[in-house]
């Protein structure tokens, strides 16, 4: 280190901690807390009461339909922007990330607006017996518009950077299309991939603003695990909602740990939103 | 293989890489296509390969047409000038890739494919390094696993994009004798870039010198050196010094510097016709003699080389290199500096 | 002539690595059905009220002093980040202590926290029985159920922004012009205001600008401290959805195009001034 006195350094280190704790770690303490103010036992009853039950499951399904679109759809856009020249890359790379600036409630508004009761497709869907919004295919659709980007942003830094080259080799080498993209191109991006992938599936499982519009809140039905928070919240369930809480931010903490692995594996580090 | 290039052109946006190409390539040919950096070298060697299309023209490898047929049918054996080894695969894998991936009806048996991919390590030289992955490996040996990757698929025809640009002198010099020899010896027909006249000296059979996307001077290396076509060549082979001249059709002038004229006896090549013309004159060419009183010249430094020494002159505004078997000036002298031999080409 | 170029280009923009078309022709189908046609959809339904009645929806009280709030809360929570970003910033970049992983790793939760635990987790934080809203209180400062406690929430989840934005700068920059402002005689002060800050300034801009945005559209976290009083806490985003529970689809998309124009004039404003900065 340069000459630096000590004092000013260690004065910048104690406050940034500081701030660190009361900002960063407080608020993950109090929820372990909350949940387990009354011991273990209350808390994992909560988790096993049906309708909390029920809203895991929702949250897994819905997490199971959506991410595999996005992780589909950010691959193959990956694919154009990062190895092809065209006009317009600029223009769609920035369409792709617009979700990530777009507020949760309106993410969930525009489903409404498209498929509500007086969407544009409403009556057809009502004529037609279709249900979407209040329904799981609402809460799919709102949590792929909140999870868009995941994906391709993490890939497609990594693939420019990586040019297209070793694909040129592939292709000089008789390789098809499929051959280079699974056996040149997928081993090198594989562990960027992973970590998009649990980005997005953080989120999908964790989103609350979206599905709350688009879900209709029918307990048992249409809840997934954050709304299922708020309303054991609502109802004064205290623990129970902390409880359910709880094991949301288990979950990011794995998905933290995870990616914080994956980082070291070389992929590169994204800015989930 | 031979190869035939007929009026190839590529524009990228508004600028012309290659305008109206023609090249021959005779079967078992080691050609070099040698030209400064955005001359269309590389651009060429891609549009063979099928890497990159032309917008005109055609390429015709025995007698056949390519522009139907894709990169992974070409069979072109292609070594990327940053070599574009796969990463993740062990530098055995990387050789074995072309022919694993053949479709089963043309896959050879495994153990065959071991038996070609050892070979190639050897012919390469490289046997030992058959587990490690590319970035365990030095640039030299990459080269070499990058070509041995290339030849497996038995290519008709090898491209090389500046095949030693990433190496230094040394390895540079070695690799380039061991790639002459194994074209030779397994009977290829290849084409590299490279933008070191050197290289292209000394590895090709022809060498074509290539400028602002057009070819300017397709011959051998001895032609290219004794006939250069025009100041271009002359100015990019060999180090010469380039004056203004003007040419009466008798002798050569540099009015206004200090030198005197060269007679049409002198030169190697004399301009087409009178008027304005560029001389370039190799250090060799230069005479230097001591004098007593006011010369034209001052000798700023000298250095010794393998086989005389090497003067540097101040002739006017110019500073001028002169190599001599010998000579007793020391630096600070005043000197008689005249050129004993030119080329020059006219540019009026 | 012009345009038959551009897509000569474009055709030939496929070279020998395959599959353009295929994948052009994916991204543009998940981008339009997912993106496009549902945020067409919101630009286009206002209009059914008409002009007059679009201004006359985004004119009533409730609504702009929601809005209001939600814009003053977003730049000034954006705004109060920009230091603390800075500091943590440079600790994990200049200082080596232990924890620093931890740190790093922490600085990434409110990323990752699910938006109703964070805000659930605030709320019990700052309510006035809460281990910070007991102390603040007996200061008098009330957090939780006021705009204070919507400005904290989102000044949780804009933190990482500006870290992150600042990080890769700071790390990049090289040490030679501090030291050699040093050799010139700058004390510390000097040099990081003169040398460091100005460099940092385009990060702090798009730090600043990714926080305001967040914590713009930001609900989960804000509604529970919030309190949701109308005229005093409540949030544009509850309103989009009170709006809707009344089935008024017109003036609930109204109040989100207006969010999301106000909010991409804000944008447009720091890419500008970042940009002017780099030019200057």
């Amino acid at each position: 280190m340069r000459n630096e006195s000590r004092w000013p350094r260690r004065v910048v280190l104690g406050v940034a901690l500081l701030l660190a704790v009361v900002l960063l770690l407080l608020p993950l303490v109090t929820v372990f807390a909350e949940a387990l103010r009354r011991g273990l036992a209350p808390a994992l009853e909560a988790i096993a009461e049906p309708d909390t039950q029920a809203a895991i499951r929702l949250t897994l399904l819905v997490a199971a339909l959506s991410v595999p679109v996005n992780t589909l759809g950010g691959l193959a856009a990956a694919w154009c922007i990062a190895k092809f020249t065209f006009p317009g890359r600029g223009l769609l790379l920035a369409l792709i990330e617009l979700p990530f600036s777009v507020s949760p409630v309106i993410s969930g508004l525009v489903w409404v607006l498209l498929f509500g009761a007086q969407g544009w497709f409403g009556p057809w869907l009502q004529a037609h017996d279709l249900q979407i919004i209040f329904a799981l295919p609402g809460l799919v659709l709102a949590t792929i518009f909140v999870t868009f980007p995941f994906v391709a942003r993490t890939l497609v830094p990594l693939m420019q950077e990586q040019g297209r080259t070793a694909e040129e080799a592939a292709a000089t080498l008789g390789a098809t299309g499929f051959q280079t993209f699974f056996r040149v191109t997928l081993p090198e991006i594989r562990w960027a991939l992973l970590s998009g992938v649990l980005l997005c599936n953080a989120r999908a499982m964790g989103e609350f603003g979206a599905v709350s519009v688009v879900s209709g809140h029918i307990r048992g039905e249409t809840n997934t695990m954050p709304l299922q928070v708020e309303i054991l919240y609502n109802e004064y369930q205290f623990v129970a909602a902390f409880a359910v809480a709880a094991l949301l931010t288990l979950l990011a903490l794995v998905t933290l740990g995870a990616k914080a692995l994956l980082e070291r594996h070389g992929a590169t580090r994204a800015h989930p939103a | 293989m031979s190869v035939s290039v007929q009026g190839l052109c590529r524009r990228f946006g508004n600028a012309a890489a290659l305008r109206d190409i023609d090249l021959e390539v005779r079967s078992g040919e080691f050609v070099a296509l040698l030209g400064p950096s955005g001359s269309g070298k590389t651009t060429l060697l891609r549009i063979l390969a099928g890497l990159e299309a032309a917008d005109a023209g055609r390429v015709l490898i025995e007698g056949q047409d390519m522009a139907d047929v894709p990169v992974r049918s070409r069979r072109i054996g292609f070594v990327f000038q940053h070599y574009a080894l796969f990463r993740h695969m062990s530098v055995f894998e990387n050789i074995a890739f072309g022919l694993r991936i053949r479709p089963r009806a043309t896959r050879p048996p495994r153990a065959e494919i071991a038996r070609r991919v050892t070979a190639l390590l050897e012919r390469v030289q490289i046997p030992e390094l058959a587990a490690r992955r590319p970035d365990q490996i030095s640039g030299g040996q990459r080269q070499r696993a990058a070509l041995a990757r290339a030849l497996a698929i038995e290519p008709r025809l090898l491209l090389l994009d500046e095949p030693f640009g990433a190496l230094d002198a040394e390895v540079r010099k070695g690799l380039r004798r061991w790639l002459r020899d194994l074209h030779r010896d397994m009977g290829l027909t290849s084409i590299f870039v490279t933008h070191d006249q050197d290289e292209a000296m000394e590895l090709a059979d022809r060498v074509a010198v290539m400028r602002g996307g057009a070819i300017v001077q397709y011959d051998t290396p001895e032609e290219l050196v004794e006939h250069p076509a025009d100041a271009f060549v002359a100015g990019f082979l060999g180090e010469a010094v380039r004056l203004e001249a003007q040419w009466d059709g008798t002798a050569l002038r540099f009015d206004p510097l200090p030198l005197a004229p060269l007679p049409a006896s002198a030169l190697r090549q004399a301009p087409r016709a009178p008027g304005p013309a560029l001389a370039f004159i190799r250090p060799r060419d230069w005479q230097v003699l001591p004098v007593a009183e006011a010369g034209n010249a001052t000798l700023r430094a000298r250095r010794p080389t393998g086989h005389g020494v090497r003067l540097e002159l101040e002739l006017g505004p110019l500073i001028v290199e002169a190599e001599l078997p010998g000579s007793p000036l020391r630096p600070g002298d005043a000197c008689l500096l005249r050129p004993g031999a030119a080329r020059a080409f006219a540019t009026g | 002539m012009a345009a038959a170029s551009t897509r000569l280009t474009a055709l030939r923009a496929r070279g020998a690595i395959p599959g353009f078309g295929a994948s052009l022709g994916v991204t543009l189908l998940w981008l339009g059905l997912i993106v496009l046609v549902p945020l067409a959809a919101l630009a286009v339904r206002p209009w059914e009220l008409g002009v007059q009645g679009v201004l006359r929806s985004l004119a009533e009280p409730r609504v702009l002093a929601a809005l209001r709030l939600s814009f003053l809360a977003s730049l000034a929570a954006a705004a109060v980040n920009l230091p603390i970003g800075l500091l943590l910033a440079w600790v994990l970049v200049r200082d080596r202590f232990p924890g620093r992983r931890l740190l790093d790793g922490a600085i990434d939760l409110p990323f990752a926290l699910p938006t109703a635990v964070a805000g659930l987790a605030l709320t019990a934080l700052y309510a006035p029985e809460g281990w910070l809203g007991a102390p603040l209180g007996a200061l008098g400062l009330k957090v939780a159920y006021t705009p204070l406690g919507v400005g904290i929430a989102m000044l949780f989840v804009g933190l990482p922004f500006v870290v992150r934005s600042v990080e890769p700068v700071l790390r990049d920059l090289p040490r030679e012009a501090e030291e050699a402002a040093a050799t010139l005689g700058a004390n510390r002060l000097q040099t990081l205001l003169r040398v460091v800050l100005p460099a940092l300034m385009p990060a702090l801009l798009a730090g600043f600008a990714m926080a305001f945005a967040r914590g713009l559209g930001e609900y989960g976290s804000v509604i529970f401290i919030a309190g949701n009083m109308p005229m005093v806490s409540e949030i544009a985003p509850l309103l989009i959805t009170i709006r809707l529970e009344q089935y008024d689809y017109a003036g609930a998309a109204a109040v989100g195009l207006a969010m999301l124009l106000l909010a991409f004039m804000i944008l447009l404003l720091l890419n500008w001034l970042q940009r002017w900065g780099r030019a200057k």
